[in-house]
């Protein structure tokens, strides 16, 4: 009755594999129509991501990319498009890194503080948006739009000279954070297994965060009661009201799920690279984001996959420029085509796999009878 | 005359079932014809593939003599063919008008969409055939026998010659049907073609010049309407006798299972759907609620089971006020309920059985032990649910909706009664299942009422409410307006009180 599970697994990978490999091609082709050498490019491409150093580079960039995958895919699973991961992540970092800045306390909980603030800051913000929607039937797409603009247009923008405290700074923002509050590095975790990372790399301790929030989505959505509720939501509100789920109420767990995961986009920065938040201060991931949860099909493993490609990705760029090899715009060419081409694999990967089990229920048959 | 529709040798497989098994079907131009089977039996596949849904693995088909393969239901629609489904598919947000131009849309130069030509056209449609529709109306606004002939105008609306039903009647009370048949003669009479499918042979025989039965994915016969009885057809399709839904001695006790008082529900406009309604059911009772649709029945289900609104009034469930509880609460205090329609309120369409299985049940052994789901237990219930009910499918695993609709109905069916409620709410309980399987789900509810399962019984089925129900209570705008002793009414005279035509004035 099941098919072979190697032709499952091969089949699971196959969508993204040819997705990854037509945008190999367009690339290709742009590379070469702009005067640069493909060849070459992904030469240097390959090369340099083999490097320990660059993996680590990779490693950092896709930590905060899950987290907002994740972020994101709470919101698809119950149907609701939340636009708002930007605004949550940022006003969170901002606020924690404050809070952060303005206190001293043994090293645990400092950072306890620093993430459960940005969790609960990112939480009720995002819950304004389910507030929004429970009472007033207001669209969450528009509502968190707007809640992007009020969060780092008018609160950050207006609190942020507050929290300065050397005007004369060149780089503006909130005081470093004391050292209790930092994230110690996991980069010994790699040397177990690798040598030691030169260059001044860090991996950061945030990933370990990323890690657990990717198992207790998976775990909470697939194997909890809760999970079911929500799900099935997202299918069939309707259904899902008339066995006893309450609407509203997932809509607001949902929407303060969200938001809490979106808190802790920003967290790489705050605990582990520059301990404050300043005007450097890393933006556009919430966006990302939904494409990692549309590339990763909103499931834990696919979005860790589809992070460390776009992190892998990232760090190329960096690379191409200054090896002067080609346009680092290409990157980001890149990871459009393969998102584009996803979307049309996985359509084509289904009608194969209809196809196969057909085909396999014939053989039954024919065998039965 | 040509002949309209000639299928040799259709074959259709799915994962662990084949569907179409080697089926032959000649369909005569302007004839109607009839197509019976059990649930599960392949009848909507074939009407699927007929129409470019879904395409055979082998066979034949010839539509006016001439071979057609069709790729898609645009290929139909342009050789003719039109379908109803079994589940409706109109948009509930739209209008009545843009209901039925969505993907034929006539347009202007320059792209834009010709309403006023779209207005004539449907204008048109509906005198020529005699199927009054209002084309502002919102769709969601609309009762089922409505909706029902936007579905068949939509289709005639493309120019279909060759009209597909699948179980049009399933939906209807006794006097819609009769209106459905009217407009089908008419339409016979202008030259159409028509398929369709039911499960009810009394109908069947009334309407249909010839009747093709299909079991198993094979077809059995096709025979003349006029040379069979409806013995005849459930012998041919299952093998076995025509069933009737008499009850047996009652079990009545006068313990109260569910009260309502004095109910009073509004709609979005502030008008009054349920007018002051009090009912009650006892343990070992069934209470049937007669009514053409529209009258109430929808809200006043909705204010028991707690997705509705109530503007005052009371609801006590075993002596306990439930007015305000929230649905979660009323499902563990034991009110278990068949929604009316199945994939509106019944199923995750896109969700394995087994997780159908636990919607409505989920906070509770089998299916979940703390805050954890329990796969293990769910999947094992769903297997009793498939053996006990008749669910015909390959494995609990398949989604629902790989499932036929009839053993759709059975699945929901099957896990409200093993979830072993006080009070059943079950809305047309064997709407699209087939006489077989129509049998032992009045049996489970008779068994459940001897074990004291107090039930309030809506349906469409006059001769399951009145073969069933202990009482029938008429209800007419929003009000009870008749009690009515089962053993003393038939169907005709039920049909008048549900109507308004004979009003009664032992209100309740
Ligand atoms: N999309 C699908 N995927 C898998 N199996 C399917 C699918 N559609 C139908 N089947 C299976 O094919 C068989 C025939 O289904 P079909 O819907 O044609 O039955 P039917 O005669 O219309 O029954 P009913 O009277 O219950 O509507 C069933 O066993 C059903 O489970
Ligand atoms: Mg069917």
């Amino acid at each position: 009755m099941k098919t072979p599970l190697l032709r499952r697994i091969g089949l699971t990978v196959a969508a993204p594999l040819t997705a990854g490999l037509f945008a190999l091609i367009v690339s290709a082709l742009v590379l070469e129509a702009s005067g640069s050498p493909a060849v070459e490019t992904f030469r240097v491409m390959l090369e340099n991501g083999l490097k320990l150093e660059t993996m680590v580079d990779t490693l950092n960039r896709a930590t905060p990319l899950f987290l907002a995958g994740v972020a994101a895919a709470i919101g698809f699973r119950m149907n609701l498009f939340n636009i708002g991961v930007e605004g949550q992540y940022i006003l969170a970092g901002f606020l924690a890194a404050w809070i952060g800045a303005s206190v001293v306390l043994p090293g645990p909980l400092h950072v306890g503080l620093i993430v459960v603030s940005a969790m609960v800051i990112g939480g009720l913000w995002s819950g304004i948006a389910g507030v929004l929607k429970v009472t007033r039937g207001v669209n969450e797409v528009i509502s968190t739009i707007m809640l992007n603009f009020i969060a780092t247009g008018a609160i950050v923008a207006g609190l942020l000279p507050r929290a300065i405290e050397d005007p004369t700074a060149t780089n503006q923002g909130t005081p470093t954070i004391a050292e209790s509050g930092w994230l110690p590095n996991l980069n010994w975790v790699l040397e177990l297994v690798t040598r030691d990372i030169t260059k001044g790399r860090k991996l950061t301790g945030v990933i370990a965060i990323a890690i657990v929030v990717g198992v207790i989505y998976h775990v909470v959505l697939n194997r909890t009661r809760i999970g079911f509720d929500l799900r099935s939501s997202g299918m069939n509100p309707f259904a899902a009201r008339a066995g006893g789920v309450p609407p509203k109420k997932m809509v607001m767990y949902a929407m303060i799920a969200t938001g809490m995961v979106a808190g802790l986009v920003g967290m790489p920065e705050i605990l582990s690279d520059n301990h404050a938040y300043d005007q450097g201060f890393i933006q556009g991931l919430g966006f990302a984001g939904i494409a990692v949860a549309l590339l990763g099909r909103n499931n834990a493993p696919g979005m860790a996959f589809a992070a460390l490609l776009f992190g892998f990705l990232d760090s190329s760029s960096a690379v191409l420029q200054v090896r002067s090899t080609a346009s680092s715009e290409i990157v980001t060419i890149m990871q459009a085509v393969i998102l584009l081409a996803a979307v049309v694999a996985y359509e084509i990967v289904n009608r194969i796999r209809q196809r196969d089990e057909v085909q396999r229920a014939s053989l039954l048959s024919g065998a039965a009878s | 005359m040509p002949t309209a529709i000639e299928l040799t040798g259709i074959t259709k497989r799915f994962p662990g079932v084949i569907a179409n098994d080697n089926v032959n079907l000649v369909v005569e131009a302007g004839e109607i014809h009839a197509i019976c089977g059990e649930n599960g039996a392949g009848k909507s596949t074939l009407m699927k593939i007929l129409y470019g849904m879904q395409s055979p693995d082998e066979g034949v088909m010839r539509v006016n003599g001439r071979e057609v393969s069709f790729s898609s239901p645009t290929d139909a629609i342009a050789e003719g063919i039109g379908m109803v489904h079994q589940h409706f598919m109109l948009a509930g947000q739209l209008s009545v008008l843009e209901n039925v131009i969505l993907g034929s849309e006539p347009v202007k130069s320059g792209g834009r969409i010709d309403f006023d030509e779209a207005r004539r056209h449907l204008a048109e449609v509906s005198e020529a055939y005699g199927l009054t529709v209002d084309p502002g109306d919102l769709v969601d606004t609309l009762e089922v026998g409505e909706r029902q002939r936007v579905e068949i105008i939509k289709v005639l609306f493309r120019g279909a010659r060759i009209l597909i039903l699948d179980e049009p009647t399933a939906v209807l009370v006794p006097q819609e049907v009769e209106e459905l048949f009217r407009n089908l003669r008419e339409l016979k009479e202008g030259g159409a073609t028509i398929i369709f499918i039911d499960h009810k042979l009394q109908e069947v025989l009334e309407i249909s010049d010839r009747i093709t039965v299909i079991r198993r994915g094979k077809t059995v016969a096709t025979v003349n309407a006029a040379d069979v009885s409806a013995g005849d057809l459930a012998e041919l399709m299952v093998g076995s006798e025509l069933p009737t839904p008499d009850t047996t001695e009652s079990t009545v006790t006068d313990q109260l299972a569910l009260e309502v008082l004095d109910l009073v529900v509004l709609d979005n406009d502030d008008r009054t759907v349920v007018d002051n309604v009090s009912l009650t059911v006892h343990k070992g009772e069934i209470v049937g609620i007669a009514g053409i649709e529209g009258n109430g029945q929808t809200e006043l289900v909705d204010a028991i089971i707690g997705t509705g609104p109530v503007m005052s009034g009371t609801v006590r469930l075993l002596g306990n006020d439930i007015t305000l509880a929230p649905v979660r609460k009323r499902r563990e205090a034991g009110i278990g309920y068949v929604p009316q329609d199945r994939h509106h309120e019944g199923l995750l369409l896109d969700a394995p059985l087994w997780e159908n299985a636990a919607l409505g049940h989920q906070t509770r052994a089998p299916y979940s032990h703390g805050p954890w789901m329990d796969r293990a237990g769910a999947r094992r219930r769903t297997e009793e649910i498939r053996e006990e009910f008749d669910v015909r499918t390959p494995s609990v695993d398949v989604s629902a909706r790989a499932l036929s609709g009839g053993n759709q109905q059975k699945l929901i069916i099957g896990r409200e009664m093993t979830a072993d409620p006080a009070v059943l709410i079950a809305a047309h309980p064997t709407r699209g299942i087939d006489v077989g399987a129509q049998a032992d789900v009045w049996n489970t509810i008779r068994k459940a009422r001897s074990e004291g399962l107090a039930t309030l019984l809506i349906s469409a089925d006059l001769d399951e409410l009145i073969g069933l129900s202990d009482t029938i209570v008429v209800m007419f705008h929003g009000k009870l307006v008749a009690t009515l002793d089962p053993a003393e009414i038939t169907p005709r005279s039920l049909g008048s009180y549900m109507t308004g035509a004979a009003l009664q004035e032992d209100v309740r």
